[in-house]
């Protein structure tokens, strides 16, 4: 049976295409037969990149969640690639570890992680995910295993790191993870006035920093365009983690009829948290710092039924600011300001992954209330402006660029076709490289 | 820090239940049919810290095989305080129905194996005096009904055979409890389509079950809700019934 089922869209529940399920819950599962299948972490990417082609079947990944082996003197931890990186650290902080790289929210999956090469607030410092990854298995549907590292198989390695999940199932994973001190992290705010200022403050702090990250307000206009608050931040010493564990996290049970989320929350919500009250400096705990919207599960419900798309970009640093700038004046032109506008610079590593996202620059990242043509419209025009200034768009946010576009930001995809398992392939997939 | 022995061990219900158990400090008597699954299973426990002290792998229908798995939990663990039997086999009704050896097969795994098994067990837990029989049966073994009524009488079979067992131990102070979850998103289900309020995760399904242990309780439905829902359908006359499409 085919239908649309909330549980198997993507993140931003847009598009809405109908897929079936399965699960590999052992390395020797057999794996679907046929073909038109595809791979699926926690479902955490935000549009098409993790369903399957419509009436395709998604291949549930997270019953694979054994951790295998780790290393107390090293910190090398072997897991199964289902299991998520919010279980990585309640293993592993306790013990002194961190994951050295992880993204916007702990729910994702080691698979995932892999499959989108995904990013950080620190990769000036670490790089991107597939920088900690020293070795893992890729399961093909002709029936091999190859053991994949950057030196053996090197160029399977390469293709499956950022390969959204095309290249065969991933089985299990090495990573590397680093020592911390402890759960808490030293976390300095500052309130920038304008998008000059972002880059003054971005420069300034990469060297003594770890993690930087800003909030803008996205219906800024004039003068005060590109304002926000910059979090930058360290791991901290140990003190003080136990009086701040993080609350208990609330949920969103269904989607409410009518969207609370409109243009008078989000006027009233940019203008509000700009001027929030911000100690300069505070001792908070990983959770609340890394994974704020974590707190309140299935907030993406919030945008009701219609869903949300997520658009985020890289301008390459040659460019410097003025594509931004650009950006973000059309953006509050538009009206259609986005709640939770995150722009930070990419560091100079060259990303692992034949076709990772990360690149030198800086990268924007906003989300929209699906309104139909008025914000298919907008997006595209910001495709514009990334594809003009050398820029790319992220594969795991996107639900709706163009073909040509895909194509412009990501050359190598020919390559990556050329390592794509036969049987698999994705909505995203299809869409921008078929069309 | 209890000593436990966990029956079919690479169960997702029986995963979860081991990563709580051995987050809790118990220590942990792996069995198992598939002894590469079981090591994976054993290993997690391990790295994640947990006491997985033994591990054994044994096809629960060879029954005469039975004794020498307690024999070796026993030894391994220096005694047994709780043991959880949750292997089973989810089998296709319709080929049942066309097949005497699919359904005696059926029954084999999910009630003789298991009945063969407590037999061993009863009389050593009637004579400590102390402890705790888990066994995962089913909602399905509530009433019968034509799509599953072959699973349904293993499973029924297991949960009268645990009411009179626990009339028995009552006597002795030893807790003989009868899980019943209900839909659980694990492989036994793999052919189902999961959506809507009733699928259960098998984390959940751990939880209360670790739960039920602790409160000293007879019979828990996992979630809750099963309860009032077998209520009902345990009362439907049975000429109503009959002529349900369940
Ligand atoms: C609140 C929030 C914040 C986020 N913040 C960031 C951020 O800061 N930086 C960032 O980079 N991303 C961010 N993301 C995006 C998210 O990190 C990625 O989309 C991630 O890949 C999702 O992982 P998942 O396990 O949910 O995988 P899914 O979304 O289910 O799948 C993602 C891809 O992985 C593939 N895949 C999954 N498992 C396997 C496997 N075992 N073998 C092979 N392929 C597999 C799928 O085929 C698919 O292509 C954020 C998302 C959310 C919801
Ligand atoms: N899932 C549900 O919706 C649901 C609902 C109610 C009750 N239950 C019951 O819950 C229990 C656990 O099931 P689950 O849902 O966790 O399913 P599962 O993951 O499929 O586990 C079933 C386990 O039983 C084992 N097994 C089957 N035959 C065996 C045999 N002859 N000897 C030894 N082991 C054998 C399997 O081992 P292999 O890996 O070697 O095959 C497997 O580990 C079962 O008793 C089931 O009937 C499940």
């Amino acid at each position: 049976m085919t239908k649309t089922d909330d549980r198997l869209l993507g993140w931003g529940r847009y598009p809405r295409l109908p897929q079936r399920a399965t699960a590999l819950t052992w390395a020797d599962d057999a794996l679907p037969a046929g073909t038109d299948w595809l791979p699926r972490g926690l479902g955490r990417s935000y549009g098409d990149s993790c369903l399957a082609p419509a009436g395709g079947l998604q291949l549930h990944m997270t019953g694979l969640d054994r951790l295998i082996a780790f290393d107390p003197a090293t910190g090398l931890l072997r897991c199964e690639a289902g299991l998520s990186l919010s279980d990585i650290l309640a293993f592993a902080v306790p013990m002194g570890w961190f994951l050295p790289v992880t993204p916007g929210t702990r729910f994702v999956t080691v698979g995932g992680a892999i499959a989108n090469d995904v990013h950080g607030k620190n990769h000036h410092v670490q790089g991107s995910f597939g920088d900690c990854v020293r070795r893992f298995a890729l399961r093909r549907s002709d029936g091999r295993v190859l053991t994949c590292s950057p030196t053996e198989n090197a160029d399977w390695f390469a293709a499956t790191v950022g390969g959204l999940g095309l290249t065969g199932v991933i089985l299990w994973a090495e990573i590397a993870l680093r020592r911390v001190a402890s759960p808490v992290m030293d976390q300095e705010t500052v309130r920038f006035g304008c998008l000059d200022d972002f880059f003054a403050l971005a420069a300034e702090s990469e060297a003594d920093f770890e993690y930087t990250v800003s909030w803008v307000d996205c219906l800024a206009r004039g003068k005060s365009l590109g304002r926000g608050l910059f979090m930058r931040a360290n791991h901290g010493p140990a003190f003080g983690a136990e009086r701040r564990r993080p609350a208990r996290r609330l949920s969103v049970p269904v989607s409410p009829p009518v969207s609370p989320l409109n243009r008078l929350t989000l006027s009233l919500f940019n203008w509000a948290y700009y001027r929030r009250p911000v100690p300069r400096r505070a001792a908070v705990h990983y959770q609340p710092f890394f994974y704020p919207l974590d707190a309140i599960g299935g907030w993406n419900r919030l945008y009701g039924r219609d869903g949300f798309v997520q658009w985020q970009c890289v301008t390459p640093a040659e460019a410097g600011p003025e594509p931004v700038r650009e950006m973000l004046d059309r953006i509050a032109r538009s009206g259609q300001g986005s709640f939770l506008a995150v722009l930070k610079t990419f560091g100079s590593r060259k990303a692992p992954g034949l076709l990772s996202f990360p690149r030198p620059g800086t990268t924007l990242a906003l989300d929209f209330p699906m309104k139909g043509r008025a914000t298919l419209d907008l997006l595209t025009a910001l495709d514009g402006v990334v594809r003009a200034c050398g820029g790319a768009v992220y594969p795991a946010k996107d639900a709706r660029m163009g073909a040509a576009d895909f194509q412009a930001f990501y050359p190598q995809w020919r390559q990556l076709e050329g390592f794509r398992d036969p049987a698999i392939r994705s909505a995203f997939w299809q869409r921008v490289t078929e069309a | 820090m209890r000593k436990v022995l966990i029956v079919g061990a690479t169960s997702a219900i029986a995963q979860a239940t081991a990563r709580v158990l051995a987050a809790r400090g118990d220590r942990l008597f792996l069995a198992a049919r598939n002894p590469e699954r079981l090591e994976a299973v054993r290993q997690d426990i391990a790295v994640r810290g947990g006491h997985a002290v033994g591990a054994f792998a044994v096809d629960m229908t060879a029954l005469d095989r039975h004794q020498a798995l307690i024999d070796a939990a026993v030894e391994s663990l220096g005694g047994l305080d709780l043991v959880l039997i949750a292997h089973g086999t989810l089998p296709d009704q319709a080929a049942c129905q066309g097949s005497v050896e699919a359904t005696l097969e059926a029954i084999q795994v999910n009630a003789v194996s298991v009945i063969a098994l407590l037999t061993r067990l009863a009389g050593l837990f009637e004579a400590q005096r102390k402890g705790s029989l888990v066994v995962i049966s089913s909602v399905a073994g509530d009433r019968g009904r034509q799509s599953n009524y072959v699973y349904g009488a293993a499973k029924g079979m297991v949960s009268i055979f645990l009411q009179g067992l626990r009339n028995r131990l009552a006597k002795a102070g030893v807790q003989v409890l009868d899980v019943k979850p209900g839909f659980v998103d694990t492989p036994m289900t793999a052919g189902f389509d999961k959506g809507g309020p009733l699928w259960a995760k098998p984390e959940q399904i751990a939880k209360g079950i670790v739960a039920a242990v602790d409160r000293g309780r007879d019979v828990v439905y996992l979630p809750w809700f099963w309860r009032p829902i077998m209520l009902i359908i345990r009362h439907i006359p049975e000429g109503v019934f009959k002529k349900l499409k369940l």
